[in-house]
């Protein structure tokens, strides 16, 4: 095969890596340290809000997947949340002596062993409801809000069937209690715990995402799923096994979130799912590196301001939705969809 | 002509309430370029979209190598060999030009896996994509774009290629390219179906020719007929000109 001279190409403009909205996270935190004024607040709070914003990560980057393959908008997702914070109360529940115990080994081993199961079994929950609640209503989206806030319903109302309809302690395992010193700043270990473990995550969807078939798929979906059909790949299947790895990862979320309020209520999926769409909306509907921004920005400001104005804590999401959406209409890193 | 690789029999698509192909007849012969042309809202991407499954065949049959391929998923098309480049030419902006390539050779997982001597030639035929390898493909021009979409479709042999409307919108330079990489496409008896509305661009590649009007095909023959035949020109495209305005 020989080829032709070709001539007549332009040149490509130069590589510049957003990292605008990067710059985000140090810049808030550099913003509130002078407000806060003690250094060891600043940092137990700043250590605080990356611990919610990982956890809030975790559950959240299985919805902007699914949202950004299949624009489908599932309100149903708390119910995993839920679903997965409550298995955790069981298996804990079963393995008290090993939660109680001072060996971190054991503590550990019975964590996983919760994160595993409420993982499996919120992953085999959303094989259900994708194929019983989001499958009919593809491509309608009025439909979709709708039914899916329905099986949230139905979801919260069967928890309460099966574990009752009260508050139950999610306690932390004796080794993960209490905190360690950095300087004068007392950091829980549990929060520690959640930054390494919400990094990890990040780290191997990251991975995931730009070094695997699957990754490329899943990008390329996000933006034009038509063309990733012509060539030749089923974007249903890829969609159905990204809802339920979003699943499973939200059952994850539940557990983490559950041991960091040390309760769970029936309500937990609801109350969380506001600020998931808070979350995906800031970072941009789709894109991964958006939500793990938008968790991160979410969890500071929470924090921050619960320190310094309470009052402003109860709407500092929303503002700070406005303000991005101000900034960037279509969220901090939009995916350049079709 | 040799043998149809292509057959459309009264194939109807519906849009909606919108009744787009009237009973397209179509063949598409093996080995050969079929041009497809026609005014705009003839049904010409229609056509290609229906053939890729991309729409629903209403009536009416696809026959590809012998098989129905009408009611087929677009997935089960593209694998029976079958590459679409469409009009907007599918790029995804957020990956580099070497990711999107690696998505269109479907069993490779890496840039290694792909067929190097293969990739060569691409290259050749489109330098632009050696050059802006590991870039972003959202940056390319729309000339790259175009080059990026018709390598994209040509990485791994497939048996027919269906490309909507390549010189849209280029530089004449450009399609001057674009041209010269059909020609080097047809020689490796490639089977392609081209949409075109620039009639000039049409005549330099077509071996055969399909004129569409009102989602039915109007004329068909050999491009060298209907490029030596200014009256037939005048009558078709001017025709169909008349009918649009």
């Amino acid at each position: 095969m020989t080829a032709p001279a070709t001539t007549a190409v332009e040149a490509l403009p130069t590589v510049k890596p957003d990292r605008l909205p990067l710059m985000l996270l140090p810049v808030l935190a550099l913003v509130a340290l002078p407000l806060i004024g003690s250094t060891s607040t600043w940092v137990t709070l700043t250590f605080a809000g990356l611990a919610m914003g990982m956890i809030i990560f975790i559950i959240a980057s299985g919805l902007t997947l699914v949202f950004g393959l299949m624009d489908v908008l599932n309100f149903g997702h708390g119910v995993f949340i839920t679903l997965g914070a409550f298995m955790a109360t069981s298996v804990l529940g079963l393995m008290t002596g090993w939660t109680t115990s001072t060996s971190l080994l054991l503590n550990l081993v019975a964590v996983l062993a919760a994160m595993l199961v409420a993982m499996s079994v919120a992953g085999g929950v959303g094989v259900v409801f994708e194929r019983v609640i989001i499958r009919p209503v593809y491509g309608q989206p009025l439909k979709q809000i709708l039914i899916t806030m329905g099986g949230m319903i139905v979801g919260e109302e069967l928890i309460k069937v099966v574990w009752g309809p009260e508050a139950r302690p999610l306690l932390l395992p004796t080794a993960f209690q209490g905190s360690i010193l950095m300087g004068d700043a007392a950091v829980e270990k549990y929060r520690l715990i959640s930054v390494v473990l919400g990094l990890i995550v990040f780290a191997v969807m990251t991975w995931v995402l730009t070094h695997t078939k699957v990754g490329l798929l899943i990008r390329a979906g996000v933006q034009d799923r038509e063309m990733v059909e012509s060539l030749g790949y089923r974007i249903r299947r890829l969609f159905i096994g990204v809802f339920v790895v979003g699943s499973a990862l939200a059952g994850l979320g539940g557990v983490m979130w559950g041991l960091y309020q040390q309760s769970v209520i029936p309500q937990l999926g609801s109350q969380v799912n506001v600020l998931l769409f808070i979350v995906i909306i800031i970072g941009g509907m789709g894109s991964v590196t958006g939500c793990f921004i938008g968790a991160m920005l979410v969890g500071l400001l929470a924090n921050y301001t619960g320190f310094l104005a309470p009052k402003v804590a109860l709407f500092s999401n929303i503002l700070l939705m406005v303000i991005v959406l101000l900034w960037r209409p279509e969220g901090l890193y939009p995916v350049g969809k079709k | 002509m040799s043998e149809p690789l292509l057959q459309l029999q009264g194939v109807h698509t519906h849009i909606g309430a919108y009744h787009i192909l009237q009973g397209v007849d179509l063949t598409v012969p093996k080995g050969e370029l079929t041009v497809l042309l026609g005014r705009n809202g003839a049904g010409k991407t229609t056509t290609l979209r229906t053939i890729m499954g991309l729409w629903q065949v209403s009536a009416g049959s696809v026959s590809f190598e012998g098989e129905n391929i009408g009611l087929l998923a677009t997935p089960d098309i593209a694998q029976r060999g079958i590459a679409y480049v469409p009009e907007n030419m599918g790029i995804f902006s957020d990956l580099t030009v070497a990711e999107n390539m690696i998505l269109a050779a479907r069993n490779a997982k890496r840039a290694e896996d792909m067929d190097p001597k293969r990739l060569e030639w691409v290259f050749g035929l489109f330098p632009a994509m050696k050059r802006f390898w590991q870039h972003p493909a959202g940056l390319l021009s729309g000339g790259q774009k175009q080059m990026l979409a018709v390598a994209r479709a040509i990485v791994e042999p497939r048996k027919l290629l269906l490309i909507d409307e390549p010189s849209k919108g280029l530089a004449p330079a450009i399609i001057q390219n674009m041209i010269t990489a059909f020609q080097e496409l047809k020689r490796t008896d490639t089977t392609i179906l081209l949409v075109e509305q620039n009639f000039n661009f049409a005549r330099q590649l077509g071996d055969q020719v399909a004129v569409m009007d009102g989602g039915q095909i109007v004329h068909s023959g050999t491009m060298a007929d209907l490029a030596g035949d200014e009256g037939l020109q005048q009558r078709l495209l001017g025709l169909s000109l008349a009918s649009h305005q």
